[in-house]
């Protein structure tokens, strides 16, 4: 077990890529009887018998007492559960909505997984709507469900949303980028004007403030931040808040 | 007639319930076995090794959230829609609380709208009514007569009630 955990000191921070083996030596631990702790590995590690093995090129991070995983850039979302993605509403079916989330096929989500519905009182749910939502079933070989619900039953501002505003879409590195707690980006964002926004976990962004030219600048101001240094993004909200922009 | 030789019964006739009762031990024996073989023969199994479990010391997790602790995907900034604000604080509490919590440790006494002599002299004033509510009725209009006194300064004799005997 020391060895695994040697062997992902001496890696954290560095880039890692696709096929990196991690090994467990097993034989320590039943030998020593050492009592050692569970591994948890993220997103881009992935569990083979009694290795590890990397699945998606990017940085490896740790987090304490024993989280590691891969922090890489890209488009493609794949579920996930527990995550809350922005959805297209594209079909309804039956007892079930059709939501396209931007993975590799379409989410189902039950009428009766919103606040205050029942069998009788269904939803108004229409084809085009926004559902900010959360995956209760995501699996790579099932058909994933969402759910506009907590496990308490309380919305907590999920479900239909976004009767005016801009959705568009940025990279997944950028949306984690925004999620994280004291954002960088966030904090000069939220000194420019009022404005509300929705992230998913899928890229997707909504934006809405007042007029829509306001919505386009923050639109704007955070596609381009994806690649950017903080000086120079610091530089253009400066720009944007005198309103030479 | 029944077990003679010349004539036996046959074994499924033997098996039957009500036959059971008239039987030998022996035979009740051999059928009993009998019937197990049946039953075994038509049960069937795998062969294959046991299976084992290793307990395994890595756990997956698919998700970006726990590892990055991110926060809540709604927000809203500068009062747009106050809704949001008021859930964002309430998603993104447990958070901040975990940050605070050393900060309460250095000031225990918490900030509080009403002093303590404020409190002690509304609660001073509190205690008669408070005494008034769990009286009973008849000890309430003596608290009642009590008071007068004190404001009056006359003392009326009160009566002690007792039974009177009706006259005849």
């Amino acid at each position: 077990m020391d060895s695994i955990l040697s062997c992902f000191k001496d890696k954290v921070g560095e880039v890692v890529l696709p096929g990196d083996v991690f090994s467990l030596d097993l034989s320590d631990v039943e030998n020593n009887t050492v009592k050692s702790e569970k591994i948890i590995c993220g997103p881009g590690l992935r569990r083979n018998g009694d290795e590890i093995l990397v699945s998606k090129s990017g940085i490896l991070r740790h987090r304490s007492p024993n989280l590691y995983w891969i922090d890489s850039q890209q488009k493609r979302y794949v579920p996930a559960k527990g995550e809350s993605v922005i959805g297209v509403v594209t079909a309804k079916s039956g007892d079930s909505f059709k939501v396209d989330v931007g993975g590799s096929e379409l989410a189902s989500l039950s009428y009766l997984a919103f606040e205050g519905a029942t069998k009788r009182n269904r939803p108004n749910v229409q084809v085009g709507d926004l559902v900010y939502s959360q995956f209760a079933i995501a699996n790579k070989d099932m058909e994933p469900e969402l759910v506009c619900i907590d496990s308490c039953g309380r919305a907590n501002g999920m479900g239909v949303f976004g009767a005016d505003g801009l959705l568009f879409k940025v990279s997944l590195g950028l949306v984690r980028r925004l999620l994280s707690p004291q954002s960088e980006i966030i904090k000069d964002l939220e000194k420019l004007f009022p404005f509300e926004m929705v992230v998913g976990l899928n890229g997707r962004v909504w934006v809405k403030a007042n007029g829509i030219q306001k919505t386009l600048i923050v639109a704007n101001l955070l596609e381009s931040c994806e690649n950017m240094t903080p000086q120079q993004r610091q530089a253009l909200f400066k720009r944007v808040a005198e309103g030479s922009l | 007639m029944a077990n003679d030789g010349s004539t036996k019964l046959s074994k499924n006739l033997l098996r039957m319930k009500f036959m059971q009762r008239g039987l030998d031990a022996d035979v009740k024996k051999q059928l009993e076995e009998e019937e197990k073989r049946i039953v075994s023969d038509e049960h069937w199994f795998l062969d294959l090794p046991e299976l084992k479990a290793k307990e395994s010391y890595i756990v997956e997790e698919r998700s970006y959230v726990p590892c990055e602790d991110l926060v809540y995907g709604r927000m809203s900034f500068k009062g747009f829609n106050p809704d949001v604000e008021k859930l964002m604080a309430l998603m993104n509490a447990p958070r901040e609380e975990k940050e605070e919590d050393e900060d309460e440790k250095n000031e225990t006494r918490m900030d509080t709208d009403i002093t303590d002599e404020e409190m002690a002299r509304r609660y001073g004033s509190l205690v008669e009514s408070m005494k008034k509510r769990f009286a009973k009725k008849r000890d309430r209009s003596s608290l009642k007569g009590n008071r007068e006194d004190v404001s009056q300064n006359t003392i009326p004799s009160q009566p002690k009630k007792a039974f009177l005997k009706p006259q005849d």
